[in-house]
This record gives C-alpha cells, structure tokens and sequence, in this order.
C-alpha cells in the first residue's frame, strides 16, 4: 500500500511527529468512509489477528477497537480481566506470553498502571497500541479528539485556545491531549479544584488556570473530564454538589468561550457533575463525533501498523 | 567452608601488604606503606616492614589499602526471602564489593522483632563466614509503627542498631519514644525518613518525570519534613539520630541547620543518589526504582556538595535484592530498590575523581564514620586492631554484568555500565575472605 509509518507501536503521543499525525488523521479521515458504506467491510487486513486486551473496565474503547478491526475483516480476540491483574497477583508477563501463544499479529492494551503497554512491547515482537494506561496517556483518544476539531475547525490550529477542565491530575486522557493539541500548535490551558490539577512545572506545557472561567474564555474547544474517583485513593473535594457548582461546566460559563466553541467529552460522561443537563443540545456539542471519529483513528492504526510492517 | 569469626584469635595466617596508600582516618594517615597482618590483626603499619621468613608478600604498589569498609545498610532478605538473597550470596556480593562489614536491616520475614530473629542471623553469619554481620532490630514490633520492640532483649541478642526502614515511623511520639528508650541501651537509632502521608502511592520523584510517566510523585518535601521532625526529636530528647538514605536538596539543608545547631544527628547516602536522577526511571526502567526515589539534578549535586562539606557522613548501599519476580512487572507493580554492594566502591571513587572527595574523605565514609556511628570496632588501621583490610586497585576497568555479580539478583541500574576501580583483596579477621 506504501504507507510510510515509521512507529512499531502506538504507546504515547511524544514520540510521534507532526508529520506522523497527519498521516494518522489522513488515513482515518480517508477510511471514515468506509463506514458510511451499505456494507461497512473491506477484506484489507483478512488473516489477521487483533487481540484486545482489557485489564480496566472499559466498553467504548473496547467495543471501538474490535469494530475497528471487524471493519477491516480482522479477527479479534478479547481477553477481558475483571479489576485490575495487580489486585488478582497475576502475572501481566505470563498473561501475555499465554495470548502470543494464540498467535496475535498485534496487542491492544488497557491496564490500570501505567507503562504497562510500554512493558508489553519490550517482551513481544508483535505491535502493541496502548489504548490508555494507568494516568499516564490515552493516545488514541488524543488522535480521535484532535480528527474531530480538524473536521469542524482545519487543520491549522495555531492561536487556537484548548481548555480542558476536570481530573487534569489522574486523566489519562488529559495528558495525550496537552500533549497533541500542544504539538500541533494549539494552546491548552487547564482547570480544575486545586487538588486535581497539576503543579504548573508539571503540567507538561499546559497553563494551569484556578478559575474555570478564565481557561474557557476565548477557548474554541472546551473539553470536560470525567472525575476519576476511583485512582484517588482518598477525598480530593468534599461533596459532588460543590464540585458540579464550582468546577462543572454549563451554559454560564460557555457564554465565556469563543464563538462557535466546540464542547467535548471523551465519555463515559457524568451528567449534572462535569456538565450541567442543559448543555446536552449545546450548539457546538460533538461528543459523538468523537465516537465515530474513534472507530476511524482505530482503524487507520491497525492499517498503520500492520501493513507498514509489510513490504 | 573457611573458619568462624570466633576462630580468627586462633588464625595464623601470616601476611604483609606492601607498597600500598594507606588511607586511614582515625590516624590521619594518607602515605605509602606496609601493613603486616598476623594472627588476626594488624600486627604493624609503617612505611616499610622488613620480610621475615614464611611471611607471605603481597605486592599492592598502585592500590589504596582502607580499614575494612562497612556497610550500615543492606536487605540481606533472609529470614523469608531467600528467593532475593540470602546470607550465603549477600555476603559473597559485601566482600567482593570491599565490605568487610554490614548492618543487615530488619524487614524480612518475620522482622526482626525478636531476639530470636536477631540470633537466626547471627547465626546463619556465623555459618557463612566471610563478613562481619551486624543485625539491626525494628523500632516497633512488626514494624508496624504502634508499640516499641524488646530494644533491651534485641542488644542482648546482638543487635546493634534499630530502625523501622522500608516503614516509616509515622507517629512522631512513638519516634520520641524509640529515642528515650534506645539512650537505655546505647542502640543507634536509624530513621527511614519519608512522610507517608506525603509520599502515598508515590512511584518516582515528583516533578516533570513523575508528570511524564504519568505516575504518582514523592515529592522531595516528603523525606524534608521526616528529616526536620528527626532532627526536632533529636534535640528534644537530647539523643543521636541517624538518618538513612537522604536523597534531597531539602533534606541537605536541614542536615546544614542541624549541624549549626550542633545537634546529635548523622545521614547516609547511596551512591545511587550521588550518581543517577529520575531520568533513570523514564521509560519505566523498573531497575531505577528506588525509595526514595532518584531525584532531580539539583539533588544530586546538593547530596555531593554535602559528601564535600561532611553533612552526610557515610555512604552506604542500602543494597535491596529483589528477583525478577517482583521487579519484571509492570512499573507501578514493582518493588522498590537496587543492589549496591559490588558497585558501591567505583562509584564513589568517581566522586573522589572529579574532586568532590579526598581519597581520605572515602575511607572516613565508607568505613571509619559508619563503624563509629554503629558502635562497632574497625575504621581504623591501627596495630593492635582486627585486621579488617580493603585493598582497592582504584584504576581497575570492568563492566557490571550478570555473571561479575555475585549477589543472587542482578536488579541494578548500572547493568552494561564500565566501571572504574574495584576491591581487589578484602581481609575479615586476618583472613582473606575475597577473592576466593
């Protein structure tokens, strides 16, 4: 197909180049319409073997990647852990070697901790996509979100504002986002209470706003976060009410962001927590978009790696 | 098997070290010279001793000749973790490393809670042979951090010091507490110096790499806050306390207002603190997982700047063996620490190297302060004493790999790493004890 793709795996946005992006955008913006097809099915990757790893409840990016690779006429394996392997005492290791034995030709890895996809493809020679691991990264979701601002704003994201409001500290999703929209030319600001946003040093280039207002005002998209309860530990707010009523977003606070604002969510979504009911018919709402979106960003990535590894 | 400890009177073994530096602290020494060892101890020290007949030579023109160094912190892993490491290899890895002496720390399996555990271990040393062990008892019983262990029975059964290390004592009153007890029985008291509070769920050092990895920071103010409040207690209770591992510019600071003060508190550092940073870790390099944690660059040239000035007074290992089991994980999975023993002399002879320390200011360090801060004989090469020697070849190149190891485990950041400088003889009791 002569597709140029110089990664072996897809474990975090850093190493990924502008160029490289582009080329995952343009190949998922090109295979988005296969999805639109009567019957949504090319043979291009028959034969091979997707296996989807899940150590993390998960049912979007799961059911997003195993229709990816149905789409493309892949056969899936799915092993799914209940809780995560550390709480059970098992062996991530002996997991995978018993899944290679099955002869997958590429791995997608969710796992509550982080590095664990990076740990998993020191120890198998076969692709490895991290589909978000621990609070480290979720870079498919940052491919998915920067495809769905592409399509509504272009490709040229220079001067364009990026607030993402929420679990800034433990959002996976958080970081792969900084880091892609930074990449890309945009400017991410970042909000939150002050128990779950990053020291500015350590917010990987993003400006950290203690106010919710000012990271929205001017923004073109607004992103909200799901809170991440359970990789707290201990209370980070004192009550769901005060979070909604001061971190929460809704129409007040929107009328803040630049007209024509997206507003996005990688899901699953809490409504009347991080946003207010009203903002469900919100004009520049597209958290489906980002949905079907993913399906494509998969999509190319399984083409992506397994076919640049073909001559 | 080579004789017991309690045999070395009985040693007769002859033998004169000859043309070596000589580098002694407790006398003041950096000069060349002989060392004539007989009958387990040190029988003269000059700048030439004449042959006599039947006296084996050893030619060690080039090398620096150390009392014995000690080490005050190693996890030996036995009882109960035998899988990691065990008397038998532990000892092997301390005397091919140069250590004549360790102190083996009290988390295994039971801890060393009891008098019963402290003699398991000395006598499962005195089965082994070659170094000297020096068994350090928990604080609290279990190391649980609620009521103080037997510190009286514990002395008695040959413990020397005690600390609670790998479970801070949290409860600042049972701290107060350990030190007014330990005055009773002349223990030392070594504090594992971390927050817990601050440093829960922590994996690496707080700050852009923690950030990076997306996992969750020890922030350098959880070992700052733990040193100020030893160094509070230590002057309360108007008893010594020493404390373990600093890694942190913060910590160093406190350590500089202490000793202004003139309060009675001493500090080790590993030479993974003077000589890697978080960098180490990125890319989840499970062998660089360390608490605390590798730090930043600012640390690591604050712990040397405090090697120079004498604000931490020994290095010590705190040689952790874990087997792959515990360390072939995914990152946030995997056990905490490195092995030290075998590398602790070439990385310290590059802070003498670049100048941060005297070659004298080595031996202090390595042996002299940490036997004097444990309260144990050695440090020193003065006639009359056990014959405790390190000779050191400080130009020898080799590289650390699996197999030059003698520790059961390998978990060492420094894996593929060219080393400079090596012990080339270690004497226990007048005996050589290494190489083989």
């Amino acid at each position: 197909m002569g597709i140029e793709f110089p990664h072996r795996h897809l474990l975090e946005i850093g190493p990924l180049s502008r160029e490289d992006i582009e080329v995952i955008l343009r190949t998922a913006a090109n295979l988005k319409e296969i999805l639109r097809r009567p019957i949504p099915k090319v043979p291009t990757l028959r034969g091979k073997v997707v296996a989807n790893l899940f150590f993390e409840p998960s049912t979007r990016t799961r059911l997003s990647f195993e229709r990816a690779a149905k789409v493309l006429s892949a056969e899936v394996l799915n092993f799914s852990a209940r809780g995560s392997s550390l709480e059970k005492g098992e062996n991530l290791l002996d997991t995978v070697r018993n899944l290679m034995a099955m002869g997958p030709d590429l791995f997608v890895i969710r796992h509550p901790a982080s590095g664990a996809p990076h740990f998993v493809a020191r120890h198998v020679r076969i692709p490895v996509i991290n589909a978000g691991d621990g609070f480290h990264e979720h870079p498919t979701q940052a491919l998915l979100d920067l495809l769905t601002v592409w399509e509504r704003k272009g490709p040229d994201l220079r001067g364009l504002k990026v607030a993402i409001i929420g679990d800034i500290r433990h959002s996976r999703v958080a970081h792969s986002d900084i880091l892609i929209f930074r990449k890309m030319g945009a400017e991410v600001y970042v909000s939150g209470p002050g128990t779950l946003l990053p020291p500015e040093r350590e917010a990987l280039g993003a400006r950290v706003c203690l106010r919710v207002e000012e990271a929205v005002e001017g923004a073109g998209v607004v992103m909200a976060l799901r809170v991440q309860k359970e990789r707290h530990g201990r209370p980070l707010f004192p009550s769901w009410h005060e979070y909604a009523r001061f971190f929460g977003l809704n129409r007040r606070v929107l009328a803040q962001a630049a007209e024509g604002a997206l507003l996005m969510h990688p899901g699953p979504i809490n409504w009347g927590i991080e946003l207010a009911p009203e903002l469900e018919d919100f004009p520049g709402q597209v958290i489906l978009e980002q949905v079907e979106n993913g399906v494509a960003v998969r999509m190319a990535l399984l083409l992506l790696l397994l076919k640049a590894g073909e001559a | 098997m080579g004789k017991t400890m309690e045999e070395e009177s009985l040693n007769t073994e002859r033998f004169l070290i000859r043309g070596a530096r000589i580098l002694d602290p407790s006398q003041g020494l950096d000069q060349e010279g002989d060392l004539l060892v007989e009958g387990g101890r040190i029988a003269a020290l000059d700048r030439e001793i004449p042959v006599e007949e039947g006296v084996q030579v050893i030619e060690a023109r080039g090398c620096w000749l150390l009392p014995g160094l000690v080490d005050m912190h190693v996890h030996l892993r036995e009882p109960g973790e035998e899988w990691k490491e065990d008397l038998e290899s532990g000892l092997r890895a301390a005397v091919a490393g140069g250590f004549t002496a360790v102190a083996c720390m009290p988390n295994t399996r039971p801890p060393n809670d009891s008098p019963e555990v402290t003699r398991y271990i000395l006598d499962r040393a005195r089965e082994v042979g070659r170094a000297r062990v020096y068994p350090v008892a928990c604080i609290s019983r279990g190391q649980e951090g609620r009521e103080l262990a037997p510190f009286g029975e514990l002395r008695e059964a040959g413990a020397v010091a005690v600390s609670d290390d790998g479970r801070p004592v949290a409860d600042s009153g049972l701290m107060r507490l350990a030190l007014e007890y330990a005055r009773s029985f002349d223990l030392t008291v070594i504090s594992h110096a971390e927050d817990p509070g601050l440093s829960a769920g922590g994996q690496v050092n707080e700050g852009p790499v923690s950030a990076r990895l997306g996992v969750k920071g020890i922030p350098a103010e959880a070992e700052a806050v733990a040193v100020f409040r030893e160094v509070a207690l230590a002057a309360l209770v108007g008893y010594p306390v020493h404390i373990a591992h600093v890694s942190t510019a913060a910590a160093v600071e406190i350590l500089r207002r202490a000793r202004e003060s003139g309060l009675p508190v001493t500090a080790e550092t590993a030479p993974h603190y003077f000589t890697l940073t978080e960098e180490a870790v990125l890319d989840y390099n499970t062998l660089a997982k360390v608490n605390p944690p590798l730090r930043s660059e600012d640390d690591r040239l604050a712990i040397r700047e405090a090697l120079s000035e004498g604000l931490i007074q020994v290095i010590a290992t705190d040689h952790a063996p874990h087997s792959p089991l515990e360390k072939e994980v995914e990152f946030p999975a995997a056990a905490f620490g490195m092995i030290g023993l075998e590398t602790a002399v070439p990385l310290t002879l590059n802070l003498v190297r670049e100048g941060v320390i005297t070659p004298l200011r080595m031996a202090e360090l390595l042996s002299t302060n940490p036997a004097r801060i444990l309260g144990v004989p050695g440090g020193t090469l003065k006639p009359g004493s056990p014959a405790d020697l390190t000779l050191i070849d400080p130009d020898r190149v080799w590289v650390v790999t699996e197999e030059e190891l003698h520790s059961k485990n390998k978990n060492t950041p420094f894996l593929g790493r060219e080393m400079r400088g090596r012990a080339v003889l270690t004497v226990v009791g007048g005996r050589i004890v290494w190489p083989e």
